[in-house]
């Protein structure tokens, strides 16, 4: 999800307040799950599609194994028919189970796709909703082709098809941005304490998820986008644009050296050595999204 | 107060919840370090929690707010995701839980039972008396490759020419264990869907059995399905019961809405489908191996057989029942004492 350019907020002269509700208003599919201790997670929930694709891998990956050790299951003749049905049997229904359960949550066509399965409380799924969740798919399937699944998940806020319904699932995208390190040269772009603008955690975010996302636009369309962040630029144009905002990128992520002073007034960050993503890279769930400043008592 | 100083103050902290993070998450616990002892931890997340909100509403910079956030997810997913595993957790679904949920639920398995069971008992005497009755519900060719499945020259019973037993045995793990699915399945479709299924498969059972007995190849299909039946019809039945019950909460869901009905309902629905499964497995195994030799007479396999049918009705009628006799001290009862319920805790 792109966030909207802080050129928003500087030529309309929007109030904070306004600039954030536009995001929600937005056709994107982040979901805030409450917690018992007053903190919001988000998650991105994914579409039909996304699983899809996810589904046409499984089954081309089950189409494999089942073209390569056919063949040789053949070779037994009668038992190895008997064997065949039985590895059938395992890999329809117990396939996808299977990799919920030990391979957190996301089978081999849904890793690559970087969607994975959760409780709709954000909690890793257990073996009762695996299970729930792929017997009814047996009613998803129906009339062809996923039909009523399709249904389902078209008329559900979350994308739930049927399953997910009854085992309380939800399959969400896993966060990739936070993964994302913006390369920084230090030497070359290390930004003058005080021309670091003053954003808010939203601005702050909208430069890293840019910076985030460089590689893949053309050098054009860096230019392009760099050019609406008037507020940030000391009218800087074209390529250095682009270079001022990775320096301030750095900046904010920490990643490039800085004197230590801190200000303040706006909360820069000061020098941590602990990036915050290490670590934890195994927590899939998105909780970077500027949509949670939304909650009430976090402005 | 100011960013450096919260980090200051509070990093120590932190770093130590990430370090418990990770052994949770599976990283080897380092011997000389001494990790968060389990009762401090969820006082240690409320306070991560805490300065989260704190970092967020100062507007600290995005590095600290991301690690917070990663530490706080992390916590989230380690301390409400963590799965409590029961030790005995077999030996009591089998003993207790599930006799008593298909004891509790009676109702839809009583449905099931008229729809699967009843439909086939109806079928097959129908066909005693109109034998082309068969040929109304199922194709000739079926019925011609099942009667001389059946027939008593076959060297295996219920099996083509040169099928082998474990061909069987997949076959048998295939097919059946899909109806029982399919059974279940369907229930989610408002009922409609079990309901078929069991009605289908009673019917077309129903007319392949009427018309195998009525032909006159009574000892062999009956001899073979005596032993595996009681497993596999009465495993598909709770199947669709389990459906039904998902159905049922569909169709009335009371004071809640729709879907929280069907959570509600999901819990018991899964174990009575957990037990069927594995009731129909086991049927599969029974009818690869036992049914189809000919090695026992045909009166051993009918006594084995309503030996089946006749340990399954003690098993769900009588077992897991707690012992509802009076206690063997009477203690006189106060005012303020509580009674003690006599029905078990279900273990979850």
């Amino acid at each position: 999800m792109t966030s909207p350019a802080p050129e928003t907020a500087s030529r309309h002269s929007l109030p904070a307040s306004a600039f954030n509700t536009n995001l929600l208003t937005m056709l994107d599919t982040p979901r805030v799950v409450p917690t018992p201790e007053g903190i919001e997670l988000t998650i991105k929930v994914a579409g039909p599609i996304a699983r899809a694709r996810a589904w046409i891998i499984d089954f081309l990956i089950r189409a494999v194994v089942y073209m390569t050790i056919g063949p040789a299951l053949a070779a037994m003749g009668k038992f190895g028919m008997g064997l065949f049905l039985i590895m059938l049997f395992l890999l329809e229904w117990g396939y996808p189970i299977f990799f919920e359960m030990f391979w957190k949550g996301a089978t081999p066509g849904k890793r690559v796709c970087h969607l994975r399965v959760l409780h709709d409380n954000g909690t890793p799924v257990g073996w009762r909703a695996s299970f729930t969740r792929n017997t009814i798919r047996a009613a998803d399937f129906l009339p062809f082709g996923y039909g009523f699944g399709l249904v389902a998940m078209l008329m559900n806020r979350d994308f739930k098809r049927l399953g997910d319904m009854a085992a309380g699932t939800v399959v969400i995208y896993v966060d990739q941005e936070t993964k994302a390190k913006p390369k920084v040269d230090a030497a070359a772009q290390s930004v003058a304490p005080e021309s670091v603008p003053s954003l808010s955690m939203v601005e702050q975010r909208a430069v890293i998820d840019y910076v985030s996302r460089l590689k893949r636009w053309s050098d054009d369309r860096q230019i392009e986008l760099a050019m609406h962040a008037g507020i940030v630029l000391n009218r800087e144009t074209g390529r250095d644009a682009v270079d001022r905002l990775v320096a301030l990128a750095g900046h904010y992520t920490g990643r490039v050296g800085m004197p230590g002073s801190s200000n303040a007034a706006n909360g820069t960050n000061s020098n941590n050595g602990n990036n915050g993503n290490n670590g934890t890279n195994s927590i899939p769930v998105h909780s970077g999204s500027p949509t949670t400043n939304i909650a009430p008592g976090n402005r | 107060m100011r960013q450096d100083l919260f980090e200051q103050r509070f990093g120590a902290e932190w770093q130590e919840f990430d370090e418990w993070l990770q052994v949770q998450l599976g990283a080897k616990p380092r011997g000389d370090r001494t990790y968060i002892p389990h009762r401090e931890i969820p006082a240690r997340f409320r306070n991560l929690a805490r300065h989260l909100a704190l970092a967020r509403d100062r507007h600290y910079g995005a590095q600290l707010v991301n690690r917070l956030e990663a530490l706080v997810l992390g916590g989230h997913q380690a301390i409400y995701g963590a799965q409590v595993s029961e030790s005995n957790a077999l030996f009591a679904f089998i003993m207790r839980t599930f006799p008593q949920l298909v004891r509790e639920h009676w109702q839809s398995v009583l449905v099931a039972s008229i729809c699967l069971l009843g439909s086939m008992a109806g079928i097959i005497i129908a066909i005693q008396f109109f034998p082309d009755f068969a040929y109304v519900l199922v194709s000739q060719d079926q019925l011609a490759q099942v009667q001389q499945m059946y027939d008593p020259s076959n060297p295996r019973i219920g099996a083509r020419q040169a099928d082998s037993d474990v061909m069987m045995l997949g076959h048998y793990i295939w097919n059946n264990v899909r109806i029982g699915f399919q059974c279940f399945a369907g229930g989610i479709l408002f009922c409609v869907g079990s309901l078929f299924f069991l009605l289908y498969n009673g019917i077309v059972l129903g007319a392949m059995a009427g018309h195998i007995t009525q032909v006159g190849h009574v000892e062999t299909f009956w001899g073979f399905v005596a032993g595996h039946s009681a497993l596999e019809l009465f495993g598909i039945v709770l199947a669709g019961a389990a459906g039904l019950q998902m159905g049922y909460a569909l169709i009335a869901p009371g004071r809640l809405k729709r879907v929280d009905a069907l959570k509600a309902a999901i819990p018991d629905a899964i174990r009575i489908l957990y037990g069927a499964s594995a009731m129909i497995f086991l049927a599969a195994f029974i009818e690869a191996f036992w049914s189809s030799s000919r090695i026992p007479p045909v009166e051993v396999k009918y006594a084995v057989g309503i030996g089946f049918w006749v340990l399954m009705a003690i098993y769900f009628v009588f077992v897991g029942r707690t012992k509802l006799s009076k206690p063997a001290l009477q203690v006189p009862m106060s005012a303020t004492a509580p009674t003690p319920s006599p029905t078990p805790v279900r273990p979850s």
